[in-house]
């Protein structure tokens, strides 16, 4: 393994690193990343508490936009693109998604049936 | 002419199976630590969703203590967030200062970004002692015992961020911007971006589906 810290005409992309850009480049990449989430972030506050749309779809509006945000930071700060020399990093972050979803999704539908299945308290306080 | 063809050809082909395969070799070490960062951020967010998890479980489990709504601060939530994301902003200038070489930038940017990490630890700090104080704390009920779970880890990794943002830089002023540190600093990012990360869903997921609850 050697220690260069660019690469000469790599394959492969680190994590974190861009494809090479100017520095007037890069930082433009952050402020445009900083500007979008702030917008999320705003969009997200201002839907939670306004009366303005209607109700039930202020939780979903919020996933959404939660997701979209992630979304933004995955892009401008971490830098994880569709680019061909990234394909390590999306896949390892495919997985780690697909484990995300079944954990939180495998719980939460699991436990509203286990919930919704179960007698109340004092029943079950009665049959012992 | 011929004779560099076949040379270069034969060793591009060693065991003359008429298929040339550009070997590039193993990647750069830059690569392979900041790739096994990643996977480590990744299980790091998987352990994140358990605690998400086991917090759209418990959220209504109240026990007649305070709902979400009650006890939420939008004012300070959005405050840490704010703080949190500009932090975000200033460790991506640190980390291209620190690609220049450029010692003034990457001490000024750390620093932002340190300052902006303490704020946003204070707040917290305060928000959880002002709920033990009103006797809202954890063992309280299994809602709160999952919101202080859930949110205090993510406090924690920022205290560990911030301990480690402090080590980088003493790293820069002792040993200059060696590779090694410039592999340490590159996981530094990668690990402050990912806590803004969980931080998104906790205040969409926590606070914000919360105080609408």
């Amino acid at each position: 393994m050697s220690d260069q810290t660019h690469m000469p005409a790599g394959h492969d992309l680190a994590p974190g690193d861009e494809e090479q850009h100017s520095v007037g480049a890069r930082i433009l990449g952050y402020v445009v990343g900083l500007v979008l989430a702030l917008l999320l972030t705003a969009t997200s506050f201002f839907i939670a508490g306004t009366d303005l749309v209607w109700q039930p779809s202020i939780p979903v509006a919020l996933i959404v936009l939660a997701i979209a945000q992630m979304g933004v930071h995955l892009v401008f700060f971490l830098h994880i693109t569709t680019g061909p020399d990234n394909t390590n990093n999306v896949l390892a972050l495919a997985f780690g998604l697909m484990v995300v979803f079944l954990v939180v999704g495998g719980t939460v539908w699991i436990m509203a049936n286990l919930n919704a299945n179960m007698p109340p308290m004092d029943q079950i306080m009665r049959m012992q | 002419m011929t004779m560099t063809a076949t040379a270069s050809q034969a060793h591009a082909d060693p065991h003359h199976i008429g298929l040339v395969v550009e070997h590039p070799g193993p990647a750069s070490k830059r690569i392979v630590t900041a790739y096994g960062f990643w996977i480590f951020l990744l299980s790091d967010i998987v352990m994140f969703s358990c605690f998400f998890a086991a917090y759209a479980v418990l959220s209504g489990q109240t026990a007649d203590g305070p709902k979400g709504s009650e006890i939420f601060e939008q004012r300070n939530v959005a405050i840490e967030t704010v703080c949190l994301l500009l932090s975000s902003f200033t460790c991506g200038m640190a980390s291209i200062a620190a690609d220049m070489r450029n010692r003034f930038w990457f001490y000024l940017g750390m620093t932002v970004t340190c300052v902006l990490g303490l704020i946003f630890l204070a707040i917290e700090f305060r928000e959880f002692a002002d709920l033990v104080a009103r006797g809202y704390g954890p063992s309280r009920s299994a809602f709160l015992t999952a919101f202080f779970s859930l949110v205090g880890c993510h406090g924690l990794h920022v205290s560990a961020g911030v301990l480690w943002l402090l080590t980088m830089m003493a790293q820069v002023f002792a040993k200059g911007f060696r590779a090694d540190v410039l592999r340490r600093m590159m996981c530094f990012a990668l690990f402050w971006h990912a806590l803004d990360i969980v931080w998104v869903g906790v205040f969409s997921v926590v606070y914000l589906l919360g105080s609408g609850a």
